[in-house]
């Protein structure tokens, strides 16, 4: 289907399946439950599940295909965050313009960017890469204020311009709309306990990502794909073969950029606001560690990064002392002091902590991420079934 | 007829003297070997020749091609390959992707960005890549990892991956270094059955037995510097080589 081979077609329909039904998977508990806690099925975090979902697929194709780890991808997140939020302040508030705009300046930027970087390769192109993101970082926050609002962050205003639009409904800014349909409008539907949210804004980076991640597949599996992985594996080899490494990289390069700005612009199309602080270092940092959880150089590993690393910071953190005392409290007091006492580090603003335990648990033993753990789990069944089918085919078939 | 030419090439590393005025000459369709003892400069007359080292001085001709100053994959796409002294190979690819790789430089040239054609739907790179693979006898293994490779597969995977290409002229490097009496044999058998192909070879070799069962002309290089050139039997009993290559005892 699509010009995917079977295996290729059942990984994009599983994963079609699970983004489109997301929203019942991920509220698996009922509303007034104790464990509603861990519901994840609310429109603003499953929006960021597919965006960083997107920004981890193409941060892959660079560093997963290639082996070229940036340390700058954020960077471009940034910029298509900038030029989305300008797109919607001077053209319209459809998102669309704005989400082509985003992946546009993204790729421009990312050339520039890879152009110079790639001259070197292993830590020195990380440390460029770190460098020209901590730079733009700054010139956000300094001299570049009048483009990107300082620290203050660039927003939406009563007196945009908004050529094709209009610039404030009823006094008020008008909202982010994709031909029409708004981006906060949701359907709600409520299932005995249960509270299921159908988000338009969600199923618009649904259909993005879907569509992202069909041309990752098409791209890995591809003779370029093909080249990239050379470059990985043995690049000296690759020039004796006749081959010129550097547009190879430098296409990936781009491609990964433009992936980071289309994340860039889908966040500006669900919240129309872009801050200096998206193309901090410590966001370039989220997205490797997205892909190296989840597993690098496979096809939806990174989309499972992303989602557990957005899970932990999302859910871990809004837990505090006060709703594990509700949790403990069938235990004696002591008791559940001391498990509060234990558990505190972990959840609330430690939530770093547990990601870290996390992350290194899955790195020094699975260290194809998440996903060599599926294989594990799969080769395990598979195995067992093959034992089965040996004893019963050892053990002689009673006569009948 | 010449298919390379190389005239006064010199090369230092600092104060040691690796090439010292070298001129090199190889006929079309020929098996030349280059011999000479350890840090005679063989390896660095290679690298000089494919663009890995610029000479300090001196012209490398290839056909009326000069390949002084181009680079690696631009020489490499004039049709001149290489083996390398331990195989450089693709060690996370299939072999058939090993394979294919070199296939579709030869084909598409040093760049192309076919993101959304498929790699398993090219029916011409796959049949030459399978062919080749079968002519090498590594075809059963068509898809498992080269780096799980012995080393003797190594070299042959290396081997096909070059003659892939259809190349005009193969240099090799040692090809057989490291190799038992049983594989070293497979190996020129291999290398002459190439043979019949047209391909002019420049062989870098330890090996007597290899030497002068392949080569129809043998270069001797000693301290950066030719000392003798001739036909192999010639120079078996050339006293310079002799003493060169062996401290002076006999072949």
């Amino acid at each position: 289907m699509l010009g995917l081979d079977k295996k290729d077609t059942s990984l994009f329909l599983l994963v079609l399946l699970l983004v489109v039904l997301a929203p019942f998977l991920l509220n698996p508990f009922p509303e007034n439950s104790e464990l509603a806690q861990f519901n994840a099925g609310y429109p603003d975090l499953m929006q960021r599940f597919l965006i960083f979902g997107i920004f981890a697929i193409g941060f892959n194709i660079l560093f997963g295909l290639t082996g070229y780890l940036s340390f700058g991808h954020a960077a471009f997140l940034g910029v298509g965050s900038y030029a989305g939020v300008w797109m919607m302040k001077l053209l319209t508030m459809n998102v669309l313009p704005a989400i082509i705009i985003s992946v546009i300046f993204a790729g421009l930027f990312s050339l520039l960017v890879g152009y110079i970087s790639l001259r070197r390769s292993g830590i020195y192109f990380s440390i460029l890469t770190l460098a020209f993101a901590q730079m733009s970082f700054s010139l956000a926050y300094s001299v570049l204020t009048p483009i990107t609002n300082g620290e203050t962050g660039l927003q939406l205003a009563l007196d945009d311009p908004r050529i094709l639009g209009v610039s404030q409904v009823d006094g008020s800014i008008p909202l982010a709309h994709f031909f029409g349909v708004n981006m906060r409008d949701s359907f709600e539907l409520s299932l005995g306990g249960w509270l299921f949210t159908f988000n338009a804004g969600y199923y618009l980076c649904a259909v993005v990502m879907m569509i992202a991640f069909y041309i990752a597949v098409r791209i890995f599996r591809s003779p370029f794909g093909m080249m990239l992985r050379a470059v990985k594996s043995n690049q000296q080899r690759m020039n004796f073969t006749g081959l010129n490494s550097r547009p190879y990289t430098l296409a990936a390069f781009v491609i990964s950029g433009m992936y980071a700005g289309l994340a860039g612009g889908l966040m500006v199309a669900m919240d129309p606001l872009a801050g200096a602080e998206r193309m901090q270092w410590t966001a370039s940092g989220e997205v490797v560690l997205m892909t190296i959880l989840g597993g690098a150089g496979t096809l939806i590993g990174p989309v499972l990064g992303a989602g557990f690393i957005k899970y932990c910071e999302n859910i871990f953190s809004k837990i505090n002392d006060n709703i594990l005392y509700e949790w403990f409290s069938a235990l004696p007091e002591a008791v559940s002091d001391i498990l509060v006492f234990v558990i505190h580090p972990f959840i609330g603003k430690g939530w770093h902590l547990t990601l870290g335990i996390m992350f290194m648990l899955i790195v020094i033993f699975l260290p194809g991420g998440i996903m060599e753990g599926f294989q594990r789990i799969g080769k395990l069944f598979s195995r067992k079934k093959k034992k089965e089918a040996d004893a019963s085919g050892a053990t002689p078939a009673p006569a009948e | 007829m010449e298919i390379l030419r190389v005239e006064g090439v010199n090369k230092s590393f600092g104060g040691l003297k690796a090439l010292n005025n070298v001129n090199f000459k190889v006929n079309e369709g020929t098996v030349h070997a280059i011999i000479g003892p350890n840090g005679a400069g063989k390896s660095t007359f290679l690298n000089c020749m494919i663009g890995r080292l610029a000479p300090d001085t001196g012209t490398v001709m290839f056909g009326d091609i000069s390949l002084t100053g181009m680079k690696p994959h631009e020489i490499n796409q004039v049709g001149v390959s290489r083996v390398f002294q331990t195989p450089e190979i693709f060690g996370e690819l299939t072999l058939l992707e090993n394979i294919m790789i070199p296939a579709l430089a030869k084909r598409d040239g040093d760049f192309a960005l076919h993101a959304f054609a498929r790699v398993d739907q090219d029916a011409e790179i796959r049949d030459k890549a399978m062919h080749m693979l079968e002519d090498v006898g590594l075809a059963e293994k068509r898809d498992i990892i080269a780096s799980s490779l012995s080393r003797g597969d190594k070299r042959r995977l290396e081997l096909a991956m070059c003659l892939s290409q259809d190349p005009k002229l193969l240099l090799l490097d040692e090809p057989t270094a490291g190799m038992s009496r049983a594989d070293t044999n497979n190996t020129i058998d291999l290398l002459k059955r190439i043979g019949d192909r047209g391909i002019t070879k420049v062989v870098i070799e330890h090996d007597m037995h290899v030497v002068f069962s392949l080569a129809e002309k043998v270069t001797v290089l000693a301290q950066g510097t030719i000392i003798a050139e001739g036909k192999p039997e010639d120079i078996k009993g050339d006293p310079r080589v002799q003493e060169a290559y062996l401290g002076g005892a006999h072949l």
